[in-house]
Parts: C-alpha cells; structure tokens; sequence
C-alpha cells in the first residue's frame, strides 16, 4: 500500500494499487484533452482519467428537448451531482441551485456541446493593472479587486494559440498578422504569426445587415472564430450549420471537440491511456509534500494511480474542490492551499445583461449556430477611451443566426402581450422569427469577497463537499453592462430593429465561463500556480483550465485555457528530469 | 372561439371510455358513433389516448389547462391538436417523473379552486371562467397549491410549450402542428447558404430527428415502460 495515504471513511480502504504512470491527467475535456498530446508526442506514459464515458455521432441527435432542456440526458452526468451552491455574499441567503450543471463529463468534456468560439485574449486582458495605471492612474482600479497583471504577456501566449489553432482546427479571419492589420478580422487582437487554418464560417443575410449596420456607426465588423471546421481539416467534414449546435454535439465531428481532434491523435502515439467512468476522489501526497497519485472509483472499486506528474484539468469548480479535500499532514488546508489561495480570485463572466431585438420581418434564423455570427470588439478591453468613463473594461458585441423551435415559443414578448392564451399565440405566431438576442461578454473581475469553499452542509452522493460558491457582480461590472447595452442598442437600431428589451444584469452563478480559484502567478502569498501552471507549493502538480485565468477578457475562455494547457504540458516534456 | 363559448364538451367521460376500451384496443362501433362523433362534428380534439401516468380526472383537467394556454382558434390548432398533455403525461412517467407529485397535488388544488370560485371542476366552466382561473393562479393568487400557485402555473406552461413544439417522437407536437405555427421549417441534416436567406424560405421538412436512421438506435425513453435507452442524467 502506498504510505502516505490516508482514508477518508472509519474503514480503512483498501485501494487497488495500480502501475505507476508518467503522468496521470484528471480530466479530458477542453484542457486535458490539449495537453494529453504534446506528453503523448514525447513518449511519456500518460493515463487520462473521465468521469464521462465516449460518446459518438450517433448520440448527437438535432434534438432541442434532449440538448436545450433537459440538461444533457446523452451522457454519463458525474457533474450534475456536485452542482456548487450559490450566494452573492458570506453574509446573504444562498440563491437556488442550479438544476444541471453548467459542464458535462465525456470524453471530450464540454467542448463536445460547446459553442466552439475560439478566442485569443487581446493584449491588455494580460496587462489590466498596469496598463490601467499607465493611462488612467492606479484610483481607476476598482475598490477591493485584487486583479494582478498576468506573468507574462500575449507574446509568451501566442505561439501556443498558433499550435492548437492548429491541431484542433480553428476557422475564422485574422485581423493582425505580425503586425500588419487586416481589416476582414478583428483590428484589434493582438499580433498572430499567421492566418487561422481555415477560413471564417459563412455569413447569413441577416448577419450581413448586421456587418453593414455596424459599418454605419463606424464601427469594425468581423467574423468571429470558432473551432469548427469551415471546411473538410483533419478528415473530419465542413459544418452543416443544422442548427443543434448550442448544447450539441456534432454529428458529423465539425466541431472541433478534443474528442475527435487531440485525444484520438494521442491515443495513435499508443502512449495515452483513456480511463472512462473513473471519478477521482482525491489527490494523495508522500511525506515530501510531493504529489504521489490519484484515488478513483470505477464501477465500485477503488483504484490508487500512482504517477511522477499530477495535472489537474478538472474544470474550475472541480480543480478547486480536489485540492480543497486533498488534506493531509503537508497540505493540512487542501492540496497546495497553504498560502490560502485555493478557491481565491474566482469569478464567472458577465454574460447576463442580454439585448433583445425585435424586428419587422423574418430573419430566417432558424438554422445556423452560435458561432455563425459578426461581431464588434470596438467596445471591449482597453479599445476605446475610458478616460471620461467611470468603469475599466468593455465588451465584445456578437450577433449569430441560431433558432430552435421551444426556444423560439419562450421568446420575449416586448410586454406586448401576456405569456399564453390567443394574444400570445398571434403574437408568435408573426414575431416567432423575428427576434434576435445579442452574446455580450465582458470583463469581470477578481474581488476580495469573491470566492469559492467547501459547503459546509450540502455534499455529493459520495459524502464529499460540493463547492459553495460566494460572489457577486460589483459596481464595475454593472457600469460596463449598462455601457454596453446602450451600443448594442444603437447597433440593432441601425439594422432596423423596431423595439429592443434589457435584460438585468442579475447576481453572479456558476457558469461555463468560471475563472479563477488556482490562480497563475509570480507572487506565492497572491497565486496557486507559478507562471508554467505548476502549483508553487507541491511541484509535480501541474493545474489546467480556466481556474489559472486572472482576467477574463470580453471573450470566451476555452483556446486560452488550452493554449495555456498546451504550454503547461510543454514546459512538462523539456524540463521532465526536474519535475518528475 | 370566443370566450362566452359553452363548456367544452366534458373530457371525463370520452377518456373514460377510452380507458374502459384499453389502450391499444378496437374501438368499438357505438363509441365512433357516440360522442366522437359529435366531439368531431364541433370541431373539438380527437379523442385522447387513455392516459399513462395521470388519472383520468387529472388528464382531464390537464387537458384542459393546456387549452386555454395555447387555444385552438382563429390562427389555427393549439396545445389540444399539438397533444401536449399526451407529451406531459408520458413524461411524467419519464423523464420528467420528479413533476409527478407536484401535478398529482396541484391539478386536485386547481380543481378545487375552480370549485371554490367558479362553482364546478376546473374542465366543466366556461373557457373564459378557465382564463380567469388561470390568471389568478398565474399570479399565484389561490392558496393550497404546492409549493405556491405561480410556481406550478410556470411548471405547466414550461411544459405545454415543450409538449406543442417539442420533436414530435415525445408524443406531442401531433403532426407538426407547432412547428407549423411558429413557421419553424424542420430538422435538416446540414442546411446550405441559400436556406438561410432572408428573401425565401427553405421548404417545411416534416421529419422527426429519430426518423433519422442515424439517430434511430439510440433513441431516448419516452416513458416510464420505454424499453430505450433510459433517461440518466443523475446517474
């Protein structure tokens, strides 16, 4: 038995103890699922462990009730159990559970159903402090954030966005190459060493009116990234842009999920092994303090991996509660928590305040997918002067093509009529395709009083903890909502809208966007994880995900977690001898 | 319809007959020439199946909750011809079987609110007495619902949505009908540039995703007896 080991329950448990691998990953989703082939490329031993099982083409029915409203029903749900608690302050009632989770276990993870927008973070979400004190002076730094500027810059970033760019297969338009801008992509991104892989996904008529509305105002249009194949890559098929995109996953492997991207071209190396259906329970550690493997059960057993590395890309609120309930005699507080900085630093994206647009005729919106769009970066970051301004930060403005029919019958009625009964059905009856609603996400920030524990109360089927989260949008985040409602107003005016509804702001929920808790940083007392995502106190502990982000940016997470992952991974392979 | 119509023709009876027969069962000559007949020749709904989960009294109220949600009337079929309560009542054996409870006391509660302030079941007063009702409960005026009067108007409208524009295969959504009134033009496959112009409308496909043969195999449950895969999403 492995000595360090202590059990959770009265009964001392006897593990299974399993073959000591290279590097053992917890997790195959966005994050896992990138690094586990840059290990398996340089002969590492590499076992991945999914609380999901594989899922197929088969499985990805166009089917809204299946995907949109019952939660996800296809898979192996591991995640709906562990759903965190929710409250907007130490001092507030809790708030409702969410009914499902916002990500799902498979093979793949999230990116097997996720909306595939491909981001790279604009320079100045790597530089938010001291850009801010630059131009505006250190006051413009909202009161109680304890936002950090990022080790490094989008430089350090870039080639590892260049290489998953490609191996996952990215399409859109690049707006900065080297340089030299391109006005067919967004003016704004940083330097990129060179165009994306394939092409932007199409346009629509009703995206095109929006492209020309927003010309109009002067602002910059352009289509956004996303990693779903354009066009046959890899030979996996173009989009068929059916419309089942939004919480689907693809029936003919367009998107470009870990699934059928990086983990298959891992497992042809032969030097990765899948392990489905293996929930981890625990991180254990020797009398070092070093990392010494996983505990998982699997089909009632109980299984002891031992492994020389430990990554850990288990999502953010998952990342947080292993290393919360990993004690022991070195890490009395969780794993890599002595600092007490595990579950610090949290926040999820401010996607709430949605713009709702009516129209006068039928956009014909019916297919599509969420990545199918044009969007505005005019408004986001640090793009615009914010010296008149009393918020820092913005908001990317996106507008897609994506209907499906119940989702379509809950439409906003513009409180033109009640919500059932003969008014109502005339009223979806000539409006049902007439409606858009607007993807506006934008900075948030860490705050003091913004964090993630262990709920003291409420606990999984197993009798573990689920993570109660504490959080709340602040006054900087409510500025920049109401900002930028007021230019997705004027844009949808301009393309014609004849009425428009503002949805609040609301309080703060777990979400898919979720950052923060195993910070990445220089400063041990301020971060979780040293600049290469290894844990600064238990150094063969290797962190993935979003919960390493110390800003957000305007823009979805998932290519900078995996950029990030890939780096992590990379950094693993040439520094090996240390680490392991 | 106006909202002074008479009382639909009571539910109770035809799905107790209905239930007498056996689902499945010939039905036989006297009942074709009885009130369906009749039913028919007003233009009320077919008859429903018998019930699956619900009692008859519940089905009955239910279906006719879900007619004054989403009503039959000038712009065409609604909620009844949709067969949303078919698609609530197997789901509640199903997938959505954690709501069973919350019918089972609340359409009884419904009931006897309608009594209380119409002076009979909530299926035997007048459509515009039902409106008024279902206002009230809607505003979550009417004690004795659980956990309040709101929260199961919300369930129930949630779930008359699903059941009238849901993929047909759930067992509502009969022959298209709310996709027809959204003007929704059908599960396709893979959709080309020129089925999403604005100026034309790609062709209404009347297709339900596991008529798919790609789909058919894994096909989810349906019901509490469904032999498919089951719904798991807790498991």
């Amino acid at each position: 038995m492995h000595g360090g080991r202590t059990s959770r329950s009265r009964e001392p448990i006897v593990a299974t103890e399993l073959k000591k691998r290279d590097v053992v990953i917890i997790g195959l989703g966005a994050a896992g699922g990138v690094a586990a082939l840059p290990l398996a490329r340089a002969g590492l031993d590499v076992v991945g462990l999914e609380a999901g099982t594989w899922l197929n083409v088969d499985d990805f029915a166009p089917d809204e009730l299946s995907n949109n409203v019952r939660g996800w029903p296809q898979a192996v749900q591991k995640a709906n159990r562990e759903i965190p608690t929710q409250r907007p302050t130490a001092s507030s009632p809790y708030s409702p559970r969410l009914a499902v989770h916002p990500t799902m276990n498979g093979v793949g993870g999230t990116t097997l159903h996720y909306w595939g927008q491909s981001w790279r973070l604009n320079p100045w979400d790597f530089k938010v402090m001291s850009e801010t004190r630059r131009r505006y002076g250190a006051s413009r730094i909202p009161r109680g954030s304890t936002v950090e500027d990022w080790p490094f810059g989008l430089d350090e970033l870039e080639p590892y966005y260049d290489v998953v760019e490609r191996e996952i297969g990215v399409s859109g338009k690049a707006g900065n190459i080297s340089g030299r801008i391109d006005r067919g992509g967004n003016i704004f991104e940083g330097p990129r060493r060179r165009e994306y892989p394939m092409p932007a996904l199409r346009g629509t008529e009703f995206t095109e009116i929006m492209a020309g509305a927003a010309r109009k105002l002067g602002w910059h249009a352009f289509p956004g990234p996303a990693a779903i194949a354009s066009e046959t890559y890899d030979g996996r098929a173009a989009c068929a842009y059916h419309g089942f995109c939004a919480r689907g996953g693809c029936h003919i492997r367009a998107k470009s999920s870990t699934a059928v991207t990086t983990i298959p071209k891992a497992q042809q190396t032969k030097r990765l092994e899948v392990v489905t259906e293996a929930t981890v329970t625990r991180l254990d550690v020797d009398g070092n303090g070093r990392v010494s493997g996983v505990t998982y059960l699997k089909g009632g057993t109980e299984y002891f991996q031992p492994a020389s590395v430990v990554l850990l890309a288990s999502y953010t609120y998952e990342n947080v509660r292993l290393l919360l309930l990993s004690r022991s005699s070195a890490y009395p507080n969780g794993l890599s928590n002595n600092h007490g900085q595990v579950g610090r630093h949290y926040f999820s994206h401010c996607q709430t305040a949605a713009v709702t647009a009516l129209f006068p005729r039928d956009l014909n919106n019916w297919y599509g997918l969420p990545a199918q769009g044009v969007a505005v970066d005019n408004w986001a970051d640090d793009n615009f002067d914010h010296a008149g301004l009393d918020f820092i930060g913005g908001g990317n403005l996106w507008v897609y093509s994506d209907r499906r029919p119940i989702a379509a019958a809950n439409m906003n009625t513009f409180g033109r009529v009640p919500r059932w009964g003969s008014a109502w059905k005339a009223f979806v009856r000539e409006n049902a395709d007439r409606w858009n609603t607007a993807y506006l996400q934008k900075t948030t920030l860490p705050y003091e009083d913004n964090y993630l524990d262990l709920d003291p109360e409420v606990k999984d089927p197993l009798g573990m903890p689920v993570i109660r989260m504490t959080a709340d949008y602040k006054e900087n985040e409510h500025r920049i909502a109401a900002f930028i409602q007021d230019r997705m107003t004027e844009w949808y005016t301009a393309a014609g809208a004849v009425t428009v509804q503002r949805a609040p702001v609301g309080t703060m929920a777990p979400s898919t966007h979720a950052y923060g808790g195993t910070r990445m940083g220089d400063n041990v007392e301020t971060n979780v994880v040293d600049r290469w995502g290894f844990s600064h106190e238990a150094p063969n502990l290797g962190i993935l995900g979003a919960s390493v982000m110390g800003t957000s940016g305007a823009r979805n997470p998932t290519l900078t977690a995996q950029a990030l992952a890939w780096r992590t991974a990379d950094y693993l392979v040439k520094n090996w001898r240390n680490l392991s | 319809m106006s909202d002074d119509t008479p009382a639909r023709l009571s539910r109770r009876a035809l799905l107790a007959r209905a239930a007498a027969v056996g689902a499945g069962a010939i039905i036989p000559i006297d009942l074709l020439r009885g009130p369906i007949a009749e039913a028919r020749a007003q233009g009320a709904r077919p008859l429903a199946d018998a019930p699956e989960t619900l009692t008859q009294n519940e089905a009955a109220t239910l279906e006719a909750v879900c007619a004054r949600l989403i009503p039959t009337d000038a712009n065409g079929p609604g909620a009844t011809e949709a067969r949303a309560a078919r698609y609530i009542d197997r789901a509640l054996g199903g997938a959505l079987s954690a709501s069973r409870d919350a019918y089972r006391a609340n359409l009884a509660a419904l009931d006897t609110f309608a009594r209380a302030s119409k002076g009979a079941a909530f299926d035997q007063i007048s459509v515009a007495d039902q409106d008024t009702v279902l206002r009230d409960v809607e505003a979550g005026i009417p004690a004795g619902f659980t956990p309040g009067a709101a929260a199961f108007f919300n369930l129930v409208l949630a779930h008359t949505l699903e059941g009238t524009f849901s993929d047909p295969y759930y067992g509502g959504n009969a022959d298209f009908v709310g996709w027809d009134l959204l003007g929704y033009p059908g599960v396709r496959l893979a959709v080309s540039g020129g089925e999403q112009r604005m100026d034309r409308k790609p062709a209404r496909v009347r297709r339900s995703a596991y008529d798919h043969a790609m789909f058919a195999k894994k096909r989810p449950a349906r019901a509490r007896n469904d032999a498919r895969r089951p719904h798991k999403p807790f498991a």
